[in-house]
């Protein structure tokens, strides 16, 4: 007898597997061809790159992006509705229960909008948003979110690599670190006199996270710009990451030297590591990471699922943490 | 605390102009409703899948919710009576109990079925190795011997003092059941809710403690 060591989920690259809406596709275009309908089918075949394949909710402005060719960019899994997305949120500065954010954000203006990036670059500016709107083509992104909570999502983001606009300031040799600085405005956001966090959120990346391809800068999702308490109007998103790694409504970005200070790993250190990456065999100090629940799942009694190391991105950025121990490294 | 003692005020010590209304037959009906209400907007929530995005969640919350909620009712009974000379009141308190103790059993039936799959192997580790769920569990298991002594035979069995001190383990139970409720919201810094409940039970066992001493000092 043959016994393979388990290595866990063995997911093959994104690249390797036809998204569910093509192959939905290719089998509709056979059932038209075989209804004698084939040439109009054929024009619908055609532009199926030019156009995004997921169905907009129609709430917000059109924000396409191209299908991306980043290596596990898309994820061929069922995505979570638009509704829960758009109102089970963390977003403490709109109020600390889930729902709160959906309701409270719509105070946030987010033009004018300006991005700061300082530090540890040669070309240190201040970006524009309408600027950084088209500073590279935007991508449609799949990606599952894992909260630390032990819930999760699937969510089709559109934005572009976050290095293409690292390219752009060069950080110095000096630069190890990039911190991301949200807003904190009172005017607008009503739960920023709480002290379940100091203000700003602060979060950061070693330099090569950042660097990742698959560190997006996120604009949208569902193919329209972000809704306010999804982080519009500029977000990022660190799929292999925990869901508070990645910032919302962000307006400064630092190059640093040293590692940055972070909300989360300020407010509970023991619970909140700098890097926390998403790992199974890690668990927070009050609940197992081994599981996680996918919101909208096959109702009530749905069977939680096993959570993958790196969330399931562990081909892509495992040779990130090569040596590291991510036991005490959370 | 001898007015603790849960055999009802004979009829002739309330008020008349309360009577009628609290000592009606179907006042503790309407109460065994009320108190099925919360229950039955869960129920009908999760069919309905009107319970938000995460309706496992909001069920094992909700249920928690409505136990800490419950505990609070049944230490506000004895306080109450007093403040407002109401002895019927005391009628209400039993129930009360037990519903805390029932909407327990559900917070915990909730995790045990939608967070770990009724999986033995999943619950008995989480219980050993988190604090929070472990503070949790021991408070539903001290409601287990109140719960069970709590009907009038119990009472004769085992002699009103004693059923008395017995029951002063709810005072550990809702202590705990806040520490469960505080470390859950640890993590998060998020005490707004946690400091509400802390309040109101700082009162209602402040007062017992603020009365405990008055009486020591009137008998010395």
């Amino acid at each position: 007898m043959l016994f393979l060591k388990d290595r866990g989920f063995q997911h093959p690259a994104a690249s390797e597997i036809t998204p569910r809406t093509v192959y939905e596709q290719r089998r509709r275009l056979l059932q038209l061809m075989a209804a004698g309908s084939g040439g109009l089918a054929m024009a619908g075949w055609a532009a199926r790159d030019a156009m995004a394949q997921i169905p907009r909710p129609n709430k917000l402005a059109a924000l396409p992006g191209a299908r991306s060719t980043v290596p596990g960019a898309t994820t061929m899994e069922k995505l979570t509705a638009y509704t829960d997305v758009t109102t089970y949120n963390n977003y403490y500065e709109f109020g600390t229960d889930k729902s709160d954010p959906a309701r409270a954000a719509g105070s946030l203006k987010t033009r004018p909008w300006t991005v700061a990036v300082e530090g540890e670059v040669k070309k240190p500016r201040t970006f524009d948003i309408e600027e950084l709107l088209k500073l590279a083509p935007m991508e449609e992104r799949v990606y599952r979110l894992r909260c630390v909570e032990g819930w999760s999502m699937v969510i089709p983001w559109v934005g572009y690599s976050l290095s293409e606009l690292i390219k752009r300031v060069e950080p110095t040799g000096n630069a190890k670190f990039v911190e991301f600085v949200t807003l904190a405005d009172k005017k607008q956001m009503p739960e920023l006199g709480s002290h379940v966090l100091s203000w700003p959120y602060v979060e950061g990346l070693r330099l090569d996270e950042a660097m990742n391809p698959l560190t997006l800068l996120a604009f949208g999702l569902y193919g329209e710009v972000l809704p306010n308490q999804n982080g519009a109007p500029i977000r990022l998103a660190v799929p292999w990451k925990y869901g508070f790694k990645s910032g919302k409504s962000i307006v400064k970005i630092r190059f640093t030297e040293k590692q940055p200070a972070t909300s989360w790993n300020h407010a509970a250190a023991s619970e909140y590591g700098f890097y926390s990456n998403v790992n199974p065999n890690v668990d927070h100090p009050r609940w197992s990471q081994a599981k996680e629940r996918r919101i909208g799942e096959d109702g009530l009694f749905a069977k939680k699922r096993a959570t993958l190391m790196f969330n399931g991105y562990e081909a892509q950025v495992g040779q990130l943490y090569a040596g590291m121990d991510l036991k005490k490294l959370y | 605390m001898p007015s603790a003692v849960p055999q009802a005020a004979p009829p002739a010590a309330a008020p008349a102009r309360r009577k009628p209304l609290l000592l009606h037959p179907a006042a503790k009906v309407l109460l065994f409703v009320a108190a099925l209400l919360p229950l039955a907007w869960y129920v009908w929530g999760a069919v309905a899948n009107t319970l938000g995005a995460n309706p496992a969640e909001a069920l094992i919350r909700g249920m928690g919710d409505w136990t800490l909620r419950f505990l609070c009712l049944t230490l506000a009974v004895t306080p109450v009576r007093q403040w407002t000379n109401t002895p019927a009141l005391a009628r209400f308190r039993r129930m009360l109990g037990l519903f805390a103790f029932f909407y327990g059993c559900l917070h915990f039936l909730c995790y045990a079925w939608l967070d770990k799959d009724l999986l033995l192997s999943d619950i008995l580790p989480d219980i050993a190795k988190r604090p929070f769920i472990l503070v949790g569990t021991l408070s539903l298991l001290l409601m287990l011997p109140l719960a069970a002594t709590s009907f009038n035979r119990a009472i004769k069995a085992l002699g009103a003092p004693r059923w008395q001190r017995l029951h002063r383990l709810v005072y550990v139970t809702v202590l705990l059941a806040l520490l469960h409720f505080f470390w859950m919201r640890a993590g998060k810094n998020n005490f707004a809710e946690v400091g509400v409940y802390a309040a109101i039970v700082a009162v209602l066992l402040g007062w017992r403690v603020v009365n405990a001493l008055r009486r020591k000092r009137a008998t010395a």
